[in-house]
């Protein structure tokens, strides 16, 4: 049985990423994808982006020091969308990056981010500019989101983050890593093949 | 039981049971897994001492990263080699059944699924690639998935799911000469945005997608994930059991025709009840070409391009336009061309190689064009040359290669240079795609990446039509 790791309270500096619909392709170029592990992908988030082709440093959240040490990533709508490659969510977590706070997520980028064990949460539009901007102005600023509570707080400031309850529950009692669950009913697994017309080569 | 979806189905026959955390345990029925999402995920398997849990029900390929044009080994890219050589080793020590570089069965993981009747309805499926949802046309629930989850399949051949709302978009009447299933779907991204399909299952229907053979109707499903959609599916029918009949894994004599009542049974129910129904007529569908950074940022070829600020989201037209270069109010028409690349999960099938010879045949490629054919797979390599379109191509101009994903990606030798801008019958058009950090994509139909390249600039196919 491995460790289990409950998600339940992050706190720490944020790094705001602007822009709708940003894709993974943007996230990790493909060209990353050709590691066998995912050891080196925290060198790689929004690389094209960060780099000219001659290696120099670019004006870019990712690069700038106010930033670092950041855990906490804003970003807009439909964050993560395209290729389901997990190479995205592993490198933004290698980064630093421990939950993403947005307007909206891509299906299949919030379900890999949730099975790392790294919350992604939506809340307004509003909010979301407030917290970009609050970020910008002070990058400085502690931010606390609370997964349990469904709350991200900071100052005086307080404002109301979601989450599917599933994911929620996932996090909080240490299930998001799923393989140990799946495979503890793997009887029940079976029963339910068995009962499948396809599983019998339809002679039944 | 009335008024239920095939989604809902197929879903509750696949259910093992609710877990801890509220989510579903979805049996998967056919697992296809390729080189590039797999590796770290039987790395796990082997340090928790798991096997693959339903061997049977796992298939393996390349695809993503094996050169198009010489095969030899060891791959001159060394990564390619090492992450080709790791799967070889997992499918060789987990005992799954592999078609390689020399099968006649490699090929694009959603090409050779359909083509070998592994994928077939009333089933879940899973890859990790999110374009699975290609496999959706045959009526099956298919789902792309991450590394982890693969994980998951090939450790207990289920997955931890919440269940989606349906969506039902009927496309009605017909569609115009020269406009293709490519068309179609790229227009329903356009209606509904690339974010539209968050939360939804989208059911394809209406008399269009009726009338589609399964090579169209899969170009349709492959995009669904493009509008945000993590399943796409169009109900069994006819033209499912007629293409599935004969196939290596199909059913046989009289199991296909038990096979075809249990098909028929998983299909919606007629009062089948949808979360939302979306309408589309099939005579507003223009032959349709993006002109931006994501695949809902499209134009029908007759149209201009559309002005920031009366876009629907003018911070990602902005963004779309400081990288395409374009001038906002421009047509679409007359906008240059330097690649032509036909092929891919979406439009690498022989129907796709079809429609594209009956435009380029007896035409020639524009010089200035790098043209390129790339089959979905060996054995529609194998069909589209014994039918002779190899030679029209090669005659026009294109070049014609091996089976793989190509330019669609660039994970391999197939790219772009610097600022080229590419036509393209691939699924996404997003920054750097196609191996150019700079580089321009323009997602339209194979007809109309022919058309494209013959002059060096997009234009209306329905010229040639």
């Amino acid at each position: 049985m491995s460790e289990i790791i409950k998600i339940v309270k992050i706190t720490g500096t944020a790094l705001p990423m602007r822009g709708n619909e940003i894709d993974t392709d943007r996230i990790i170029p493909a060209r990353y994808l050709k590691e066998v592990t995912f050891s080196r992908m925290g060198d790689y988030p929004f690389f094209d982006e960060r780099y000219t082709s001659d290696g120099k440093k670019k004006d870019h959240p990712f690069n700038d020091p106010e930033y670092s040490g950041a855990s906490i990533l804003f970003v807009n709508k439909n964050f993560g969308c395209g290729s389901s490659r997990e190479h995205a969510p592993q490198a933004l977590n290698r980064f630093g990056i421990k939950v993403i706070v947005g307007e909206s997520f891509a299906a299949i980028f919030a379900g890999n981010c949730t099975m790392m064990g790294v919350p992604t949460v939506t809340a307004s539009e509003k909010d979301i500019q407030q917290l970009i901007k609050s970020v910008e102005e002070n990058p400085k600023t502690e931010y606390t989101v609370d997964i349990e509570n469904k709350t991200l707080t900071y100052g005086k400031v307080k404002i109301a983050i979601d989450l599917p309850d599933t994911y929620r529950t996932a996090l909080t009692m240490g299930s998001w890593d799923s393989t140990t669950l799946l495979r503890a009913n793997l009887d029940q697994v079976k029963q339910t093949a068995k009962k499948l017309p396809y599983m019998n080569t339809f002679a039944g | 039981m009335a008024e239920r979806t095939l989604y809902d189905k197929i879903w509750q026959s696949h259910t093992v049971g609710i877990l801890p955390t509220g989510q579903t345990q979805l049996f998967i029925g056919l697992h296809l897994i390729h080189e590039i999402t797999t590796a770290p995920a039987f790395d796990m398997l082997r340090e928790k001492g798991m096997d693959v849990a339903f061997r049977e029900r796992t298939f393996a390929t390349v695809d993503h990263i094996v050169p198009t044009d010489l095969r030899q080994r060891p791959f001159l890219d060394k990564e390619a080699e090492d992450l080709t050589q790791a799967l070889e080793r997992n499918v060789a020590q987990f005992g799954v059944e592999f078609f390689g570089l020399d099968s006649m069965n490699q090929g694009i993981v959603h090409v050779i699924g359909p083509q070998l009747g592994l994928t077939q309805p009333g089933m879940t499926l899973a890859c990790g690639d999110s374009h699975t949802s290609t496999h959706g046309a045959f009526g099956t629930l298919a789902f792309g998935i991450g590394t982890s989850q693969v994980r998951d399949v090939l450790a207990t051949q289920t997955l931890a799911m919440d269940k989606l709302k349906v969506r039902r978009i009927n496309v009605n009447g017909k569609l115009g000469v020269g406009v293709y299933a490519k068309d179609v779907t790229l227009h329903i991204i356009r209606q509904l945005g690339v974010g539209g399909g968050k939360g939804f299952a989208y059911e394809y229907g209406g008399e269009v997608i009726d009338r589609m053979n399964m090579e169209e109707r899969m170009t349709v499903c492959n995009m669904a994930i493009e509008g945000g959609a993590l399943v796409g599916y169009v109900n069994p029918d006819q033209t499912t059991f007629d293409y599935i009949k004969g196939r290596p894994h199909a059913p046989k004599g009289e199991a296909f025709d038990k096979a075809v009542v249990y098909w028929k049974s998983v299909a919606s129910d007629a009062d089948a009840k949808f979360d939302d129904v979306v309408n589309i007529e099939g005579k507003d569908i223009e032959p349709t070409v993006t002109w931006g950074i994501n695949p809902g940022q499209s134009v029908g070829v007759t149209e201009n391009l559309p002005l920031p600020e009366k876009s629907t989201d003018p911070e990602s037209a902005k963004k779309a336009y400081e990288h395409m270069g374009w001038t906002p109010g421009a047509p679409i028409a007359g906008t240059p061309v330097n690649v032509a690349f036909i092929g891919s999960c979406t439009n690498g099938r022989l129907e796709d190689f079809r429609a594209a010879a009956k435009i380029a045949k007896g035409r020639k490629v524009n010089p200035n064009v790098r043209a390129l054919v790339v089959p979905g797979s060996a054995e529609v390599k194998k069909l589209a040359e014994a039918e002779g379109l190899d030679k029209i191509f090669e005659e026009a101009g294109f070049q014609w290669r091996e089976a793989g994903c190509s330019m669609c990606l660039a994970m391999n030798p197939d790219k772009l240079n610097g600022r080229e801008i590419s036509a393209s019958s691939s699924n996404r058009n997003f920054i750097g795609r196609q191996g150019s950090p700079t580089g321009r994509t323009l997602l339209m139909s194979p007809a109309m990446v022919v058309a494209a390249a013959l002059n060096g600039k997009v234009v209306d196919v329905r010229q040639y039509e």
